[in-house]
């Protein structure tokens, strides 16, 4: 979508090119266990969850390199039906349709999710808590993030950003184009509405 | 096209003579009786009837002797030896084995082989199953049932993996062969439960609708009601992934009225409940496939509470156990009555822990085969090693099938596994982490393997504790395991791991290889030495042209190679193209990549035909 010479943009990128071919060191093994390790210990229980890397895991790696946690297609080799155990989806047609990208103000790269893995916004804001490492606060209903240094915000489909949380769920799956999570000024003008 | 009773098709006993028709292409006046076994008027052929003419009796005496050749591999030997024999050979084949349905056209499989009761038909590559191929590539039945419709009216069983059908394609499936017996689609898709009812209400003598991994849509069709009324000849019903609800009174009253069957798959629609009221009418089964293996959403706590441990102990026979899609664990005690005459369990959709494994496993003293999820844990594998001496066959699944998830198995599992099961033929494991050692020690207690899968989730990912690449592992399987034909690798791998694959795997007819290799020669090195080669994938790797061209002296003899995201260029597979002629080159692109035209090559995928390149590419792919 917007290249805009953010070079770590590309990083998160699903793509199914050769690694090396980002300056990705494809001989040199990333040392993902034994950082993921360290990351436990510095970090708290939210980081013990098995399906998250946390932001350390870049920090051990030349700076330049992107992380290799992208996602690839196809890999590992499973069927669809072999994936989301959980989840009674029928068909994996579109290997590629629903993830989006997460930003954060002042985090150094994009994450990428995968909204149909969330049934509700409370979960998606969990999910987004532990990614990042942040607290978004209690989200009720009428004082949205009250209190919070952050604010979540998506791109729609006509380009406009809209707070996380006014449309129905179901909604809101299907029009965000990306996520940013906002902090600071902004986000404090947003969460005082 | 009349039928020659004379044949003896290699599933039945007998047959009778009928005088009218011939074997052969030369007309003969008098026949002999049909073969019986043990019969003296076999062997006393040239006596019961006036002499044939010498060249006659030779054919003769052929024709009873290869009915009893079953194996492709022995026909199409005896074929080439000569003219005669490979007519003769020709007209008593009656099964039909297509390795790549786009190797051999329709028609020339019909004009050679005019008596076939049984075809099966492969379609796709395997890596079509992970999202790499571009959809609606190709490998469409509809041609092949049109030319079979025509040509086999006495066929009796169609197999087909990786190939898409329509609805009508079924339609046809059942109008055009009156005595079919058995379908057996695995991995196929395209149709719906339009499709399956037609098979179900125009195939009387159906014995077996295997829908193995096949994707059906969901039409609103109640397929399962369209079988016809009365008893059926049912062996098998297998429909354990197709995703659509089914009408349970239907199956019900199938199953009730299906005395022959002894193989029932069933979809994780199907609860508990229901599989009970299954299970109670048919006590005779073999194999069988659970559903969901929990109480149904809809019924709650309402379902009643049945014995099912009774159910199961009253299946004396079933020796094959899969399914518990949607598990209660709780429920898992009702199987112990049948773990002690189990061969074959499938626990891979059902995410239980050791503690949960062990009391199964530990009654299962017969098991060959077993499927699981890492969540049973490398204890969980310590517990099936001790049980379990004589398994042949091990996968173990991923529950989270992700790169950078934690891992419950390890090598520590692998390396349990291989003392504890010496007999192990086949392995696939799924893991976070792996080292040399464990896969070595694997080559050395298990020398009976003939398939060695192992996946290392994370791409590149070296021996975990000396952080070597896994060279040395890949390379002690193909030394030592003498009788490997199928490997799929890992990992990070140089070169080197492909210097031992092409000098010791000499049997290796399937290769996997995916993020692996420094350069051109990893791959020279696997042309140059696997003479039983038959089929290459391989996927992000560093192999460009060169590599490519050092392989052309064996394309021909493979069924086909595909290399998605390596090194290759344009160039260099027009180079392939035209130097070998009879190799259909097909580049597919990637969407988006289309107009790209800096020569990079997103899929390369090709196979030998005898007819030459097809007419039924889409967009995305591009025949040199």
């Amino acid at each position: 979508m917007d290249f805009q010479g953010d070079a770590n943009l590309k990083a998160t990128e699903l793509r199914l090119g050769l690694p090396g071919t980002l300056n990705e060191p494809a001989k040199q093994s990333p040392p993902s266990k034994s950082s993921k390790r360290a990351s436990l210990e510095i970090y708290d229980e939210s980081s013990s969850k098995k399906r998250e890397t946390s932001s350390s895991d870049v920090d051990d790696r030349d700076s330049t390199a992107p992380p290799t946690k992208a996602q690839i297609v196809g890999w590992p080799p499973i069927r669809s039906y072999r994936k989301n155990t959980l989840q009674p989806k029928k068909h994996d047609a579109d290997a590629l349709g629903t993830f989006i990208k997460v930003s954060m103000d002042g985090a150094p790269y994009l994450r990428k999710i995968d909204l149909k893995q969330y049934k509700s916004y409370p979960e998606l804001l969990k999910a987004l808590e532990i990614m990042f490492n942040f607290s978004i606060g209690d989200c009720s209903e009428r004082d949205y993030y009250m209190g919070s240094e952050y604010a979540p915000t998506y791109e729609d489909k006509d380009g406009d950003w809209m707070l996380v949380g006014d449309v129905p769920w179901n909604m809101f799956i299907s029009s965000c184009k990306r996520l940013r999570i906002m902090r600071g000024q902004e986000a404090r003008g947003l969460t005082c509405l | 096209m009349s039928e020659n009773n004379h044949l003896h098709h290699h599933h039945q006993n007998h047959c009778s003579p009928s005088p009218a028709e011939t074997m052969s292409e030369d007309d003969e006046p008098g026949r002999p009786q049909p073969p019986d076994p043990g019969s003296k008027k076999t062997r006393n052929c040239a006596a019961v009837h006036p002499s044939p003419h010498p060249d006659r009796v030779l054919e003769i005496v052929l024709e009873h002797v290869l009915q009893f050749l079953t194996a492709r591999r022995d026909r199409n030997a005896a074929s080439l030896v000569c003219k005669s024999w490979y007519r003769t050979e020709a007209l008593t084949r009656s099964h039909v084995f297509i390795g790549n349905c786009y190797s051999v056209s329709p028609s020339r499989v019909t004009a050679r082989f005019p008596r076939v009761r049984s075809v099966a038909i492969k379609g796709r590559p395997r890596f079509a199953d992970f999202n790499l191929m571009p959809l609606n590539w190709g490998a469409h039945f509809g041609p092949w049932v049109a030319t079979m419709g025509k040509a086999y009216p006495w066929l009796e069983r169609v197999y087909l993996k990786r190939m898409s059908l329509t609805d009508r394609d079924l339609c046809l499936l059942g109008d055009s062969f009156v005595g079919f017996k058995e379908l057996e689609l695995v991995c196929c898709d395209g149709f719906g439960t339009g499709g399956l009812a037609a098979i179900a209400s125009k195939c009387s003598q159906l014995r077996v609708l295997d829908l193995s991994d096949t994707e059906v849509m969901n039409d609103g069709v109640d397929w399962i009601s369209c079988f016809p009324e009365g008893e059926t000849c049912l062996e098998s019903l297998i429909f354990d992934y197709v995703e659509c609800p089914i009408n349970f009174e239907a199956l019900e009253s199938l199953v009730a009225r299906s005395p022959a069957l002894k193989k029932l798959r069933l979809n994780r629609e199907v609860s508990l409940g229901q599989l009970y009221r299954l299970m109670v009418r048919a006590p005779q089964l073999t194999h069988l496939g659970t559903g969901a293996f929990g109480p149904s959403e809809a019924q709650g706590a309402s379902d009643q509470e049945y014995d099912y441990a009774s159910a199961f102990s009253a299946c004396k026979s079933l020796v094959c156990l899969s399914g518990f899609r949607e598990i209660v664990p709780e429920y898992l005690p009702a199987i112990y009555p049948v773990c002690a005459n189990l061969v074959s369990l499938n626990l891979s959709h059902a995410n239980i822990n050791v503690e949960q494994l062990k009391p199964i496993i530990c009654q299962c003293r017969k098991l060959q085969v077993l499927w699981v999820l890492d969540s049973v844990c490398d204890e969980g594998l310590k517990a099936v090693a001790a049980a379990c001496p004589d398994l042949r066959e091990l996968r173990v699944f991923p529950f989270d099938p992700q790169e950078d998830a934690e891992g419950p198995v390890s090598e520590v599992g692998l390396q349990a596994i291989s003392e504890g099961c010496p007999k192990l033929e086949s392995i696939l494991y799924f893991c976070q982490r792996m080292t040399n050692a464990a896969v070595i020690a694997m080559s050395k207690n298990c020398p009976d393997l003939v398939v060695f899968r192992l996946c290392i989730m994370g791409r590149h990912q070296p021996d975990y504790v000396t952080r070597e690449p896994m060279d040395e592992g890949f390379g002690a399987i193909v030394m030592n395991c003498k009788k490997l034909t199928r490997l799929a690798t890992s990992g990070l791998m140089t070169d080197r791991a492909f210097a031992y694959i092409g000098k010791y795997g000499k049997l290796v007819r399937t290769l996997s290889v995916a993020f692996a290799g420094d350069s051109d020669t990893g791959l020279k090195y696997v042309l140059e030495g696997c003479h039983n080669l038959q089929k290459l994938e391989i996927r992000d790797s560093p192999f460009g042209d060169a590599a490519l061209l050092s392989g052309l002296h064996h394309y021909y003899n493979m069924r086909f190679l595909w290399m998605s995201s390596c090194h290759l260029s344009r160039q260099g597979c027009r180079e392939v193209a035209r130097a070998l002629p009879r190799l259909v080159v097909e580049l597919l692109s990637y969407e988006g990549n289309e107009k790209m035209d800096d020569g990079a090559v997103d899929v390369l995928y090709m196979y030998r035909s005898l007819d030459g390149p097809r007419n039924d590419t889409s967009e995305s792919v591009t025949i040199l």
